[in-house]
């Protein structure tokens, strides 16, 4: 039975990249994958694209471009990324630019379009999954609106002849199932084929997670070698078979544990996970160690896609401001508390309008809250002030109050970090999959 | 005891909505989870923190269950003031529950 190895070269944007350049070198791969967007990501690149026609694609993708491609041209690895992100032209054109100048003459590259949906989404007044309210409302402060595509333009890319796919928005497991539609040649509507490769690119998606990164808990959930943790390779069978691995000798470990933290990772109900290509179905997943670093993963399942299309909408929501201050032996949180107390009092003296604002301790109450963090006091706390305004001014103010503690607060305050940002907010919607036309442009280096 | 003796757990976060894996180090603890670990027990934990309904669903052939806490994360990455915008401490926090001593249940 012909089975296929997958790499997953980066599980987030700003993702280490030495991992990938091992599973190039070591992984005896057939594809590359990297995901790089996250729900945030694609709204922060569009407003990077607004300011500069030729930017709003990933900020790594030149370095992991450039660290991967000659490895991949000569072994034969085709790279699939989402790193295109609010502009796959100019990421392919990039791309195309470091081929040329690594030699890689014939490389082929492809881009996939239509994920940027504003006008659609403008054009009908669709329901906020979130708030149940109207896309409109937004008016003019909405920024982008990108629909999750499914795999199939990247299997037409690939039966192209692309050596690299870059893509926008699609949905993450997508970026591995276009590869196995591909080389397996499943049907659009072979729901448990596709529920099965959605099993699998979830479990890859995130890279280190599944591992061994974001594991690690000392005494309890020991991991070795965490500080060269290597990435996960898939090999996936015609039939849909799957075990997860890793490169021989790298850090990190592939166990039950570390595969059934990935398969739940960020998934409501395991019947339905939606997806633009299946509903796919975790229910019945079961796994098996099969050897060292060797998971077997089996069941999985699929039933058919909803034909409607979650849609990331950003839109201008408001300003932040923040601003950090520490104290440190005998008394510290009471000092600590002190310090929170003048913030809040200048911050009202002053005027800084607020619609929302924290005033927290860290290393006391700053994640949980004071009822779950009930404690034994610290050698040092961290002050922490942040509010939601409606203005950059503003926003600038309340990190200013925090710095003020320097000569008008208590005692032995230092290390002040203070900063302000604005917030792009993202709202969800379904589009019907009829309004969104995917495409695929390929260049030759 | 407390639930981190016999599992483990990770957070993951969707909008304003966050998830919380519990996966039992041994298969044959999964029941202990299913009997102690319910839902309503995880609001009372997260009361405060979590705004919204918690759901639970099982996973008995992964020893896990899956719990969905909606409205979570208040407002969610994006828009979040909190310091751990995407809520990725509240596994640790689930793993500080008690549940009766495995010696005096079996």
């Amino acid at each position: 039975m012909k089975t296929i190895r997958l790499g997953a070269g980066a599980g987030y944007a700003g993702d280490r990249i030495e991992p990938a350049v091992e599973l190039a070198e070591h992984g005896d791969i057939q594809y590359l994958v990297f995901e790089c967007l996250a729900e945030r990501t694609i709204a922060l690149a569009q407003q990077a694209k607004l300011k500069d026609p030729a930017g709003g694609f990933d900020p790594l993708l030149r370095e992991r471009m450039k660290a991967v491609l000659g490895i991949c041209k000569a072994k034969g690895i085709k790279v699939i990324t989402n790193m295109g992100a609010a502009n796959p032209l100019a990421a392919a054109q990039a791309t195309r630019e470091i081929a040329r100048s690594l030699d890689l003459q014939g490389l082929k590259i492809a881009a996939v379009t239509g994920d940027d949906v504003l006008p659609a989404i403008r054009a009908g007044d669709y329901r906020i999954e979130e708030t149940g309210g109207a896309v409109n409302d937004f008016g003019n402060r909405i920024v982008s609106a990108n629909a999750y595509l499914g795999a199939g333009p990247i299997r037409d890319a690939l039966a192209g002849g692309a050596d690299v796919v870059i893509t926008g928005r699609v949905a993450d497991p997508a970026l591995f199932l276009g590869p196995l539609l591909h080389e397996f040649g499943w049907a659009l509507d072979d729901w448990a084929a596709l529920g099965r490769g959605t099993v699998a690119g979830h479990l890859l998606e995130c890279a280190g997670q599944i591992t061994g990164g974001y594991f690690a808990d000392p005494g309890v959930k020991d991991v070795a070698g965490l500080g060269r943790l290597g990435f996960p390779i898939g090999e996936i069978g015609a039939d849909g078979s799957i075990v997860i691995t890793k490169v021989d000798g790298s850090g990190g470990q592939v166990t039950l544990a570390t595969c059934r933290e990935q398969l739940l990772y960020e998934i409501h109900d395991p019947t339905r996970y939606f997806q633009p290509d299946v509903v796919a179905d975790f229910s019945d997943v079961s796994m098996q160690q099969v050897g060292p670093d060797r998971i077997k993963v089996e069941g999985g399942r699929g039933a058919a896609k909803t034909g409607l299309l979650k849609t990331s909408i950003g839109y201008l929501d408001s300003y932040v401001g923040e601003g950090q201050i520490s104290y440190a032996g005998p008394g510290a949180v009471g000092r600590g508390k002190l310090a929170l107390e003048i913030v809040r009092e200048r911050l009202a003296l002053t005027g800084v309008a607020m619609t929302e604002t924290r005033f927290e301790l860290i290393g006391i109450d700053s994640l949980h809250g004071d009822r779950l963090s009930a404690g034994s006091e610290p050698y040092e706390v961290r002050v922490r002030v942040t509010g939601r305004t409606d203005s950059m001014a503003n926003a600038v103010r309340i990190g200013n109050e925090v710095e003020t503690l320097y000569t008008n607060g208590p005692a032995g305050g230092g290390g002040v970090a203070k900063s302000a940002r604005e917030v792009i907010g993202v709202v969800s919607a379904l589009l019907p999959e009829n309004l969104v036309s995917p495409s695929v442009q390929m260049w030759e280096a | 005891m407390k639930l981190r003796d016999i599992a483990h757990s990770r957070t993951g976060d969707k909008g304003n909505t966050s998830n919380i894996s519990l996966i039992a180090y041994d298969d044959r603890h999964y029941q202990l989870l299913v009997q102690h670990v319910t839902a309503e027990r995880v609001k009372a934990h997260f009361a405060g923190i979590v705004k919204g309904e918690v759901l639970r669903y099982e996973l008995p052939k992964l020893a896990a269950l899956n719990f969905v806490l909606q409205d979570a994360l208040a407002g969610g990455v994006t828009q979040s003031l909190a310091l751990d915008a995407h809520g990725k401490s509240l596994s640790s926090a689930l793993l500080d529950l008690e549940i009766p001593d495995l010696l005096t249940i079996t």
